[in-house]
């Protein structure tokens, strides 16, 4: 069963049949999240350890719930509100955590390239729940996912992801994931936030809205920092909103049935204008319920018949 | 009490030879008398020992990284008779004291001869000069802020005016920080793609622009470490032709490793500069082929193994490399036919005493007996765990090399035995 890999840090060595065999069975996940009882016996005897060492309550609550839903024991660490990893290297806390028995890590770090690390350290099975700028590839599956729903393919489809590309990793394992299922990726951002380096496959750069919200299926807007303008990136946050936001007036460019996403949270009127976000073109509140069955899957594909 | 060493090789030749040293002097070759003590080279290479301009030995203050006992032990190992020190220690060396203290010690040791370099400023912080001249009376060699770097150019100007009145060199850790910002890796197509903070080439290259014109301006000596773009090479290039007192240096890990290294989040290959492309890396190797690179030194830079295993963003600069430089340069590029022995020799010693008006080092009658003996037949895989140095990690670990230091001697004594 399963994809043969072992580790979720990002799309490099996954097959699209192995990422598919993801999309697939979320749909079984979702249907079981739909039953009076939301529990099935898949991880039975599995020990999950979410570690954060970045604070993210969604993220991390959409992890564990995932995981009791699929009868895995959660250990919970979180860096801020423990004594262990202060001032201990990211090896040792890990090799701690380990001796408690963990057959899985579920990783969030603020450094690029932590949850590789984890999964050097510890040997174990091991998902990255967000590092640094680098991925967060049950974001990109959860919102592949939510495209795949909405259109029933991804192949050809229009995707514009707008706003700080830089330092989102949404931004990256969402270019990485689509590039490999057939979907054009346009990034679109001020250009002290748009890495041209990113541009390869079919993904393509501009710092021009309309025409990357032009013809578009699916418009994403991202999360903008308040530190941006402490790091000289931006003039102003309303010069931003003026330029960059994504709003009803925007999307009258992208194609009649284009939806919206946010990978959240959002602030309202900066990068998305707030009517919109609650408009019926607006998927964010889907993103969150399928993140749920999604995350199963990820769990399901990568853990079960492992022990 | 005279010494022999008996059968080895001067370099360039297959006939097995006799050197004699006596009272820490070269007494000559294949002499008729009788030595109090032989040691027998069995075939080796002889050679002047290594000289190493730019060595971190942590000491006073951070002594779980190195000391000067394992850091002058590593040295002697890698080849080395003679080490500048990098100041940038806890407290700061910018105070003559510490420079006593330093010499004293590593005299007592007997390893490696200690010549260490003191700071430019005042705690490196860029803003006042230390007492240059009651430095240079304790045994400083050069005054150096590395470690950070000289934002104030005029206090870099000042600094470089006074210390050339002295007849000592600035050297400098060429990078703008404001550029630079809070980069941990090259900045470009790997950087984008690993989501790491990038530290852009043009940091380097507009620092040592800004550097060569002062030294244009003041005529002051000034030596310019660890360049890694070709970019900043080029620049280095016009400003000697245009006259400037410019000399610089490159590190091995600059030339054999790219930012390539790091797609393994590997915080082993985070260094300061950082490592960059493989067309910086073949321009650095060019600058070493046509004379605008004036030697090679290590940036020698230990650290605990705790620290290297934090995250990307957390763990500290540093490449640990006084013990293989050799050997690694020796293998990459002389076993491989792109450099010659003897211009790599005159990288590791020559070049480094021009570039400190030293006398340069000879195998000659009556020069100093600092040699070293390297076998160049065998080879042998690097293993950090046996390093002298308290830095047990290397990226070029389990990485067969030729070109091993056998024996070092120091003034006529033995430093390193292998
Ligand atoms: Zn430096």
């Amino acid at each position: 069963m399963g994809t043969g890999v072992k580790h979720l840090l990002d799309f490099q060595g996954w097959t699209v049949e192995g990422i598919q065999g993801i999309l697939e069975t979320a749909d079984v996940m979702k249907e079981v999240l739909e039953r009076p009882v939301k529990k099935v016996p898949a991880l039975q005897g599995i020990t999950v350890c979410t570690a954060f060492f970045e604070n993210s309550t969604r993220t991390r609550t959409s992890f564990e719930l995932a995981a009791r839903r699929m009868s895995a024991d959660v250990l919970t660490f979180a860096a801020g509100a423990s004594s262990l990893s202060k001032g201990e290297s990211l090896r040792d806390t890990i090799e701690t955590l380990n001796a408690y028995k963990v057959d899985a890590f579920i990783v969030r770090h603020h450094a690029s390239g932590a949850a590789h690390q984890v999964a050097k350290f510890s040997g174990k099975s091991t998902i990255n729940a967000g590092d640094g700028r680098r991925a967060h590839p049950t974001q990109a599956l959860l919102d592949a996912y939510t495209m795949l729903k909405e259109f029933g393919k991804l192949e050809g489809l229009k995707v514009t992801i707008v706003g700080d590309i830089l330092h989102s990793r949404v931004a990256r394992s969402n270019a990485e994931l689509l590039d490999l299922l057939g979907a054009d990726v346009t990034l679109c951002g001020p250009a002290t936030l748009l890495p041209k380096e990113l541009q390869k496959g079919r993904v393509k750069l501009t710092n021009d809205m309309q025409a990357a919200v032009k013809d578009a299926d699916v418009v994403m807007a991202l999360r903008l920092q308040q530190e941006r303008m402490n790091g000289g990136f931006l003039p102003s946050m309303s010069e931003y909103a003026l330029t960059y936001q994504v709003n009803e007036r925007l999307l009258e460019l992208a194609k009649d049935h284009a939806i919206v996403l946010h990978p959240g949270p959002m602030n309202r009127d900066l990068e998305i204008s707030g009517s919109l976000a609650d408009s019926e073109r607006s998927r964010i509140i889907a993103q969150v319920e399928y993140g749920q069955a999604i995350r199963m899957s990820v769990l399901y594909h990568l853990l079960v018949g492992k022990k | 009490m005279m010494l022999e060493i008996k059968n080895i090789k001067r370099v360039g030749s297959d006939t097995l030879e006799s050197l004699f040293i006596e009272d820490g002097k070269i007494r000559g070759w294949n002499l008729s008398e009788s030595a109090s003590e032989t040691i027998d080279g069995k075939g080796a290479t002889v050679a002047p020992a290594l000289i190493e301009l730019h060595a971190h030995l942590r000491e006073p203050g951070q002594e779980q990284k190195e000391d000067l006992a394992s850091g002058l032990a590593a040295a002697a190992a890698g080849g080395y008779g003679t080490v500048v020190s990098m100041p940038n220690t806890s407290p700061v060396v910018d105070d003559p004291g510490i420079v006593t203290s330093l010499i004293q010690k590593a005299d007592r040791l007997g390893f490696a001869r200690l010549k260490p370099a003191a700071a430019l400023t005042r705690g490196q912080k860029g803003e006042t000069l230390a007492d240059l001249a009651a430095l240079k009376d304790a045994g400083a060699a050069m005054f150096t802020d590395d470690g950070r770097t000289n934002e104030n150019a005029n206090v870099l100007r000042r600094g470089m005016e006074y210390a050339s009145g002295l007849g000592l060199l600035v050297s400098v850790h060429a990078e703008d920080a404001t550029l630079r910002q809070d980069g941990v890796m090259n900045e470009g197509v790997v950087s984008q793609e690993l989501g790491l903070p990038g530290n852009p080439a043009a940091a380097e290259a507009a620092r040592v622009a800004r550097d060569v014109e002062i030294a244009l301006l003041t005529g002051a000596r000034l030596h310019i470490q660890h360049l890694s773009t070709a970019r900043a090479l080029e620049i280095v290039r016009q400003g000697k032709k245009a006259g400037a007192p410019v000399t610089c240096e490159v590190c091995p890990h600059h030339l054999t490793l790219t930012d390539e290294a790091l797609r393994g989040f590997d915080a082993m290959y985070k260094v300061a500069p950082p490592l960059r492309t493989q067309q910086d890396a073949e321009a650095l190797f060019e600058g070493l082929l046509d004379g605008t690179v004036d030697c090679l030194a290590t940036d020698h830079a230990p650290h605990t193994q705790a620290e290297k295993e934090k995250d990307m963003l957390e763990a500290p600069f540093g490449i640990p490399s006084i013990e293989v430089a050799f050997p690694l340069m020796y293998t990459r590029f002389v076993k491989t036919g792109k450099i010659s022995l003897e211009k790599l020799l005159d990288l590791f010693t020559a070049g480094c005493a021009r570039v400190m008006n030293w006398e340069v080092p000879s195998l000659e009658e009556g020069a100093v007996a600092d040699v070293v003996l390297l076998d160049l037949e065998n080879s042998k895989a690097v293993d950090p765990k046996s390093f002298k140095s308290k830095a047990r990690f290397s990226p070029w670990a389990g990485d067969e090399l030729y070109g091993w230091p056998v024996l070092t001697l120091v003034n006529g004594r033995v430093a390193f035995q292998g």
